[in-house]
C-alpha cells in the first residue's frame, strides 16, 4: 500500500517535471525541473532496489550533470526567448510523434508478457538484502567480471575530460605569462653585460 | 492497481522517453534543450534497465545502468564545450545557424 502510494508520487513528479522541462518558458527553470526529474528518478531506483545507483543518479546527475547546464545556461548571454518562437509551430509534429511512439510503446508493453521461466535464466542473482547490501554486491560484479568494461568506461571519461578542457582551452593574446624553462634556462652571459661607461659621457 | 509491478515501471519509462523524443521536435532552435531532452531519455533508459534488473533479479542490468550514466556524463561534458565554443565563435546556439560544416 504504502509502496504503491510511494511510487506513483515519484512517478507523477517524474513525469510532470519532465513535461516542464520540455515546455519551461525559461531553461533556468527548465534545469531545474531536470533536477527534480532527477531526484524523483532516484527514488524510482530505491524502490527497485537499486540503493547505489540511486545515489550515484543525485550525486553524478544533480550534482555534476544538472549543474553543468545551469553554468552553461546562465554563462552564456542568449535571447531564449526568441529560440522558443517556432514552439506552438512544431507542436503539432512534435506532439504527433510523441504520440505515435508511446501508441507504439503502449501496443509493445500490452501484448508482452514476462515468462515465468525468465527470472531462472538469470547471470547473476540479486543478493538477498540481509545477506549483502547492493553497493557491495555491485562492486564485486563490476571488479570481477565487468572489470574491463569498467576500465573502457573510466577511459571513456578521461578522454571526454581531454576533449571537454580542449575544446574550451583558449590561447589568449596579448598575456604576459611567466615561462618557468625560459627563466631557469637564462645564462648570465646571456642576460648581463658590462660595458665600461666614460663619466659623463653616456652610452 | 495497487501492487507495483514491472509494468509501472516500464510505463513511467515510456512516458518520460517519448518526452524527451518530443522535446526534441518541440525546442528544435535550443540546443540546450535538446541536450535535457536527451538526458530524459537516457534516464528512461536506465529506468528500464533497473526495472528489469529488479523483476528478474539479475544485477547485470544495474552494471549495465552505471556505464550508460557514465557515457551520459561524458557526452553532456563534451556536448555543453562544443556549445561554448560555438557560442564564443559565432555568438549564438540557434540550431540553424549551426552550418559551419555542411559543404
Amino acid at each position: 500500500m504504502i509502496q504503491a502510494l510511494v511510487f506513483y508520487l515519484f512517478a507523477a513528479i517524474a513525469v510532470a517535471g519532465g513535461v516542464m522541462v520540455i515546455s519551461a518558458r525559461n531553461p533556468v527553470h527548465a534545469v531545474l525541473f531536470l533536477i527534480l526529474t532527477f531526484f524523483n528518478a532516484a527514488g524510482l531506483f530505491l524502490l527497485n532496489g537499486a540503493e547505489f545507483l540511486a545515489m550515484v543518479l543525485v550525486v553524478v546527475y544533480v550534482g555534476a550533470v544538472a549543474v553543468l547546464f545551469l553554468f552553461v545556461v546562465m554563462l552564456l548571454d542568449i535571447n531564449y526567448l526568441k529560440l522558443r518562437e517556432g514552439f506552438l509551430q512544431y507542436l503539432p509534429t512534435g506532439g504527433l510523434i510523441g504520440l505515435i511512439l508511446l501508441v507504439e510503446l503502449v501496443m509493445v508493453y500490452g501484448g508482452w508478457k514476462l515468462s515465468p521461466e525468465a527470472p531462472l535464466s538469470a547471470v547473476t542473482r540479486i543478493p538477498a538484502a540481509s545477506a549483502m547490501s547492493n553497493t557491495d554486491a555491485l562492486g564485486r560484479l563490476i571488479y570481477t567480471h565487468y572489470i574491463y568494461l569498467f576500465q573502457a568506461s573510466g577511459l571513456i571519461l578521461l578522454v571526454a575530460m581531454i576533449g571537454a578542457i580542449l575544446l574550451t582551452l583558449r590561447k589568449r593574446e596579448g598575456v604576459r605569462k611567466q615561462s618557468i624553462y625560459r627563466q631557469n634556462s637564462r645564462t648570465k652571459a646571456s642576460s648581463v653585460e658590462i660595458r665600461k661607461v666614460q663619466s659623463g659621457g653616456g652610452i | 492497481m495497487l501492487h507495483i509491478g514491472l509494468a509501472h515501471y516500464l510505463t513511467v519509462a515510456a512516458i518520460l522517453f517519448t518526452l524527451g523524443v518530443a522535446g526534441i521536435f518541440l525546442n528544435r532552435r535550443n540546443v540546450i534543450t535538446i541536450m535535457m531532452s536527451i538526458e530524459l531519455i537516457l534516464l528512461a533508459v536506465n529506468l528500464n534497465f533497473v526495472a528489469f534488473s529488479h523483476a528478474l533479479g539479475d544485477l547485470v542490468g544495474q552494471v549495465f545502468t552505471m556505464f550508460i550514466l557514465t557515457v551520459a556524463a561524458a557526452e553532456a561534458a563534451i556536448g555543453l564545450a562544443i556549445v561554448v565554443v560555438f557560442f564564443r565563435n559565432r555568438g549564438t546556439i540557434a540550431v540553424e545557424e549551426i552550418n559551419q560544416m555542411k559543404g
